[in-house]
């Protein structure tokens, strides 16, 4: 394993106003872990995301990706894009276009595939998350769960190195919730690198390999997730967040 | 009777020759309307402060003026200073299709901010550019939101477009107008000519229907309450 990480973020900040909504936030990522990030919401961590990714833009602080700065990467950023695949809490598919062609869409535009190679990437990808029976619906025709795999077989479909999963699984209902997270698991086996921003604090424990916990814009605690459940501080959040526990 | 009918039928080749450049006046102010609306919306949604106020000055200019108004001060002030020698028929499609072009950026604009961000934000999240984005995500789904409000503007524009008689189109009212101060027949002349415009309207109307349910996306749109 190499010594860069894949990611790294130091002294993060953002500010919308008086709120202060990330205070210097840093941290590593190195190939293959899974960073879980938890806290009440309202925390930050879905900026922080944005922030990674500068769908946002930081006020401050760098992200480094394979050792490159890409917060004042200019144009750049949209190549260090591709290697950041996002998945959002409402799936944000593309509304006029089919699963698989909101899967290929990218592969065209961004990644100039021509039409037949790219169909079969989209395809192969929409096969890993169990939609390929769906390729030709509509996102409204699909339910929400099925709407969240289509969206990271999008994601996927750029070969990232990391993902980025903004509360995946927060406009689900609990069925639904676990076809995703089966999904994600999956994934994870498969050695992707990943962080997650999520309120289920039972899927966080058994899918990362280190937990951060958020509040008021801050990473307070973080560890293995043998220890950081039973730490004071989380139990005093887990009993906050008490109505995201899990099923 | 029956020399009224003869005035019809002797002229009918002249006036429906009226209906063609009428059909034509239209269609290029719709087109250039089309076009120059989605340039000022896109300027008005994602340009800079400048071109923003800029939009917002172009479309209250064209939005202020009564359409005989604009029409002379362009055919006889504006584009003879500026050394412009247009004949009437262009600057008549010109007029028409910069104020059409006012009118359809804000039909174009309600329906892009109708749209969720979310869209945006994953089309760049996936590396796309901003102008990609637009292009394959947000102009495809505004533009088919737009269909409703934008079916207005084709009867508005047709029936506008009669005021180009002002300065000496040779559309359909022009060409009505002349073969009455020849022959005398108001009545049944005028009477045809506003038939063939309820006619050119009821067409049109269909095509626009027809193309509005021809680019539908299921559960896209707000067409799932419809049969309720």
């Amino acid at each position: 394993m190499s010594d860069v990480p894949i990611l790294k973020v130091e002294n993060l900040c953002k500010s919308y106003g008086d709120l202060e909504v990330l205070k210097s936030v840093s941290f590593e990522v190195r190939k293959g872990e899974k960073k879980v990030f938890v806290g009440p919401s309202g925390t930050g961590k879905s900026t922080l995301l944005r922030c990674i990714n500068q769908l946002t833009a930081p006020d401050s602080g760098f992200v480094y990706l394979n050792g490159e700065e890409i917060v004042h990467s200019g144009k750049k950023i949209n190549a260090y894009r591709q290697k950041m695949g996002m998945v959002f809490q409402n799936f944000n598919l593309f509304d006029h276009l089919t699963a698989v062609r909101n899967v290929e869409l990218a592969l065209l535009k961004v990644k100039k595939m021509d039409r037949k190679s790219a169909r079969e990437k989209a395809m192969y990808e929409l096969e890993q998350v169990g939609m390929a029976d769906r390729a030709d619906f509509y996102p409204a025709q699909l339910s929400g769960g099925q709407a969240q795999r289509v969206s990271i077989a999008r994601a996927l479909a750029m070969d990232p190195e990391v993902m980025l999963f903004d509360e995946p699984t927060s406009a689900l209902d609990p069925e639904l919730k676990r076809e995703v997270m089966e999904v994600m698991r999956t994934l994870a086996a498969q050695g992707m690198t990943c962080i997650v921003v999520t309120h289920e604090m039972k899927f966080a424990t058994s899918f990362a390999t280190e937990i951060y916990l958020m509040e008021k814009g801050e990473i307070v605690e973080h560890g293995p997730p043998s220890e950081i459940p039973t730490s004071p501080n989380f139990v005093k959040t887990r009993a906050f967040m008490g109505s995201y526990a899990d099923e | 009777m029956f020399e009224s009918i003869s005035a019809v039928t002797n002229s009918a080749g002249y006036i429906l020759g009226g209906v063609g450049v009428t059909l034509l006046l239209v269609g290029l102010s719709l087109f250039i309307g089309f076009i120059c609306g989605i340039v000022l919306t896109l300027g008005q949604v994602y340009g800079p402060a400048l071109v923003r106020r800029f939009v917002g000055v172009y479309v209250w200019f064209f939005r202020g003026l009564p359409n005989i108004v604009l029409l002379f001060l362009f055919y006889f002030a504006l584009f003879p200073f500026m050394g412009f020698d247009m004949p009437a028929f262009g600057v008549a499609v010109t007029v028409l299709g910069l104020r059409s072009a006012a009118y359809q950026s804000q039909i174009f604009r309600g329906a892009i901010q109708s749209l969720s961000d979310g869209q945006m934000l994953a089309a760049r999240s996936l590396g796309m550019t901003r102008w990609q984005a637009i292009r394959s995500i947000i102009l495809p789904q505004s533009l088919r939101l737009s269909l409703p409000g934008w079916s207005n503007e084709y009867p508005v524009l047709l029936t506008d477009s009669s005021v180009a008689y002002v300065i000496g189109v040779a559309e359909l009212l022009t060409r009505t107008s002349q073969v009455i101060s020849r022959t005398g027949e108001p009545m049944i002349l005028y009477l045809t000519c506003a038939v063939i415009f309820i006619l050119l309207n009821y067409g049109g109307m269909m095509i626009i229907q027809y193309v509005e349910k021809k680019v539908r996306i299921p559960g896209f749109g707000n067409n799932e309450a419809e049969c309720l």
